[in-house]
């Protein structure tokens, strides 16, 4: 601690150093009494009944915007979008084992193409929504071609850059995608005739989808493609061995994926009615990496957790907004180190 | 025959693994193919896998040439093989294990399960079923629900065994399934294999437990530095002086 | 044009070369993508601004130039490597028996901490690299050369050549090739992995460190993020020569600094950084070992 003290400070001067030493000491002496009371309650208690559970959470999810205000539905309905995306990423990340950095560009995909079907073509919402779906369904499939070639962290470094060359062709491209400065003015889903932009209707639609996607997500999880998913996860030649085509399950992984990417981006778009490339850099990749990895990676229950405490607490802590980033760095070593699991569940390992 | 395999050579660089090595495997036996460490024998499961190319033979199962087919296609045809370092999926439970080895024998895709219709519903209710009569068949059925990483060394290597009889081949290779057990389990592991066979499979074995060997092998091979030295009966083996010179002379092995 | 664009090429390849042989020396040894070495290189470039800006205050610069750069070289290097060594103790080594994907996403984490340390340390804006060495400009046909991208192609040459004789002669080298062969060989041969690591962290980390204080003199600023984006293309550049191998970094560096440059000037400067990435996949596509890297074949 000392060291790391001596570290900082040609960063933090002297003084900065001092402080750092005694806060580390601090830090570390509660992370010591809360692991020695945590150690011994560690077991997670898992419900039994899935389905009472997900009946109790239904309440207060419809009760919610009746009784926050404004500005925590708002944030929920970012949280909402955050899990659809990161039920997608964990079909690829969670239950294939194949680390995809780039994952934020199947969500600029999906706000983009959404953008441009509705203020471009005139397209409504829900017309443009299966075209950008399948869309980003077949860019992950197309992005799976150099992916299946590639071992564990060769396959993280390039879709990490292909995340950074989609990113740079929406900034670049200007006479299609105006750029740095994004498309404005995205008009929100029409039913019936009626606009409908008000902050309550997209909690309600963007509850929907992400109902759609635990329960599709969690029901592929327990079936035989899932099943193949994972034995890839856990063993690519042993499932080659057991009959699993390989290939042709991690095609299906990334574009399933993507999938639901496209659609988080598409209801991005439609929700801020405005979108720019600035909303899909690789830290948002990581982001969402983050949010698996924090509830627990390849359970669906752990992934919504993650998200939900990835998007609220930093809203909750404002004051502490400049330290999010830090923290969450600091946070995924510590994850690693103490807890790989996550905070929800057993069930991540990779080949070693 | 249920197997042939003419002038199969496997070279790594310009390492020759196995070298030229042709055998004849008739239906409903155990054959056992034993040599030093070294010999290639795991190789050979490679290559009759699909999981390594071979460089040059050609392999005959069932009278059709799989050597140029990829691994999931041989094991969807028909052969099954456990490894000789343990590969179950560690954080999948035991039933689920087993349930992946049905996986060539069912066909529901991803729609059918997100609908959830009928038939995907009876198609999962038969491949659980069926994976229980594998665990019960061998012996963990009690484990179903426990994580396999959680399982015992040797019930691990059960679980493996009964893994690949779900994918209901007609030829199921082991490799060294005796290694690092017990002589209480060995014997249930002979007990095994034997049922296997009167099931009407075929089986190959790498082993190194001469006991093993000599006790249910119908037929043996010997390799020694990828080449084939010897083969027949476990009575001719034992006195056939190439192989107590190559083999058995230079380890205590009885 | 033509030439001008090599030369430039050259000075930017010779610091991802530099930034590269970290990279391939950490793969070599533990198969470990780290992450977190860009932004060694970034602190690097801000430690040479602070000490310089120390010395500057404390009046040393004025009383004598060449003593207070040769201090903060060796500051810089310094901390740097204690900086790279105390990430390998304190976010790798405890994983070092874990699943392999493990350690790579604590080393994104290491990325994320320091990146936003500095930035919360430091501020978000640009800082400036104190002007004290004097450039001169060279002109030669219509080419310009100054005297900063002569001192970077000269002092990446003299300390790859400088690491490569490290490694083929000395016994710590040694070790280190035996380690990145084979781990268990090389411990019972009485090899203190640990230490080896440790080695690796340091000069890989000090190297980082020399390229992170060329680029703030070359380029005159420094910024928080800086680090990602190099760290990519350096990374690129060790796959490129073949991860893992030495020669093959420093010569993957020149190579990509070249493409970069070259199409920068003849294609579109807009996706200069772009040309980066796409070199990078293609080469994992045809050549997954790079164009010196020792095919190591798929495991079974």
């Amino acid at each position: 601690m000392l060291w790391c003290a001596l570290l900082s400070m040609p960063f933090m001067g002297i003084k900065g150093g001092a402080y750092l030493f005694v806060g580390l000491c601090v830090t570390y002496s509660v992370f010591i009494l809360l692991t020695h009371t945590f150690g011994k309650i560690r077991k997670p208690v898992i419900p039994a009944n899935t389905t009472l559970l997900t009946v109790l959470l239904i309440i207060p999810a419809v009760a919610f915007p009746l009784l926050a205000g404004d500005y925590y539905t708002d944030v929920a309905v970012l949280a909402g979008i955050y899990i659809i995306l990161a039920l997608g990423v964990n079909v690829v990340i969670g239950f294939s084992g194949l680390l995809h950095l780039g994952f934020a560009a199947f969500y600029g995909l999906g706000a983009y193409s959404n953008a441009l079907l509705t203020t471009v073509f005139g397209l409504g919402f829900w017309s443009a929504l299966p075209l950008t779906l399948v869309l980003t369904s077949i860019a992950g499939f197309l992005l799976a071609f150099p992916a299946l070639r590639l071992r564990g962290d060769y396959l993280a470094i390039v879709t990490l850059g292909f995340g950074e060359i989609i990113r740079l062709v929406l900034n670049n491209w200007d006479s299609v995608t105006r750029g740095p400065n994004g498309i404005s003015n995205i008009p929100a889903p029409f039913i019936a005739g009626f606009e409908l932009g008000g902050l309550i209707f997209y909690y309600y639609l963007v509850s929907g989808f992400v109902f759609i996607a635990a329960f599709v997500v969690k029901r592929v999880h327990r079936s035989r493609t899932g099943r193949a998913w994972l034995a890839i996860r856990e063993d690519e030649t042993a499932a080659e061995a057991m009959g699993i085509n390989t290939r042709k399950y991690k095609f299906m992984a990334l574009s399933f994926g993507a999938f639901w990417a496209g659609l988080a981006g598409a209801l991005f778009a439609s929700k801020m009615h405005f979108v720019s490339p600035e909303s899909f850099t690789f830290m948002e990749s990581v982001f969402i990496v983050c949010m698996i990895i924090l509830g627990g990676i390849a359970s669906v229950p752990g992934v919504i957790f993650g998200s939900l405490i990835l998007v609220f607490l930093p809203e909750v802590l404002r004051e502490f907004q400049l330290y999010r980033m830090l923290a969450l760095g600091a946070g995924l070593v510590l994850m690693m180190i103490f807890r790989p699991e996550g905070l929800v569940k057993k069930g991540y390992k990779h080949d070693s | 025959m249920i197997l042939e395999v003419r002038d199969l050579t496997k070279t790594f660089g310009g390492l020759k693994a196995i070298e030229e090595v042709s055998f004849r495997v008739r239906h409903g036996i155990i054959l056992s193919i034993i040599g030093p460490n070294g010999a290639g024998k795991t190789t050979l499961f490679n290559c009759l896998t699909g999981i390594l190319p071979p460089t040059k033979g050609r392999i005959l199962f069932e009278n059709e040439d799989i050597s140029k087919k990829k691994a999931y296609e041989i094991s969807a045809g028909g052969i099954a093989r456990t490894f000789q370092n343990i590969r179950v999926f560690g954080s999948m439970s035991v039933l689920e294990n087993v349930m992946i080895g049905q996986h060539s024998r069912s066909r529901e895709g991803l729609f059918t399960a997100i609908l959830g219709t009928g038939r995907f519903i009876r198609e999962e209710d038969e491949i659980r079923s069926k994976a229980l009569e594998y665990l019960e068949f061998a012996g963990i059925r009690d484990y179903a629900d426990t994580l396999a990483e959680n399982l015992p060394y040797g019930d691990r290597k059960r679980l493996e065994i009964a893994r690949a009889l779900a994918a209901e081949p007609r030829l199921l290779l082991l490799d060294e399934p005796a290694a690092g057990m017990n002589p209480q389990e060995t014997l249930e592991l002979m007990d095994l294999i034997n049922r296997i066979r009167e099931w009407g499979k075929t089986v190959i074995i790498i082993e190194h437990d001469m006991k093993v060997v000599m006790g249910i092998s119908d037929w043996i091979i010997v390799l020694d530095h990828g080449v084939k030295i010897a083969e027949g009966t476990p009575g001719e083996i034992q006195n056939n002086p190439y192989v107590i010179e190559a083999y058995l002379g230079k380890e205590e092995v009885f | 044009m033509f030439l001008q664009q090599i030369i430039n090429g050259l000075t930017v390849g010779g610091v991802y070369a530099l930034i590269a042989l970290g990279y391939t020396m950490v793969y070599g040894i533990l198969e470990l993508i780290n992450f977190a070495h860009g932004e060694i290189y970034m602190i690097g470039a801000y430690l040479g601004i602070i000490f310089l800006g120390i010395f500057t205050t404390a009046g040393l610069t004025q009383y004598s130039l060449p003593l207070s750069l040769f201090l903060t070289v060796v500051l810089s290097v310094l901390f740097c490597s204690a900086y790279g060594f105390t990430v390998e103790k304190l976010a790798y080594k405890p994983l070092r028996n874990a699943p392999r994907l493990n350690p790579l996403i604590s080393a994104i984490g290491v990325s994320i901490f320091l990146q936003n340390y500095v930035m919360l340390t430091q501020g978000a804006t640009d800082k400036v690299f104190p002007h004290v060495l004097p450039v001169t400009t060279i002109e030669f046909s219509g080419i310009t050369m100054t005297s900063l991208q002569i001192i970077i192609i000269v002092v990446s040459l003299l300390l790859m050549a400088g690491l490569h004789l490290f490694i083929m002669k000395t016994r710590t080298g040694k070790a280190m090739r035996a380690v990145a062969q084979d781990k268990v060989m090389a411990s019972l041969l009485g090899i203190d992995i640990d230490r080896i690591i440790s080695v690796t962290f340091i000069i890989g980390s000090g190297l980082a460190a020399v390229a992170g204080l060329m680029v703030a003199m070359y380029y005159g600023l420094v910024n928080y993020s800086i680090g990602y984006i190099a760290g990519i293309k350096a990374f690129t550049a060790a796959v490129l020569g073949g991860i893992g191998s030495v020669p093959g970094a420093m010569i993957g560096g020149f190579v990509l600094g070249l493409i970069e440059s070259l199409g920068a000037g003849y294609l579109s400067s807009e996706y200069k950084d772009a040309y980066a990435f796409i070199v990078l996949i293609l080469i994992l596509m045809v050549k997954p070992t790079g164009l010196l890297g020792k095919s190591e074949g798929h495991k079974p």
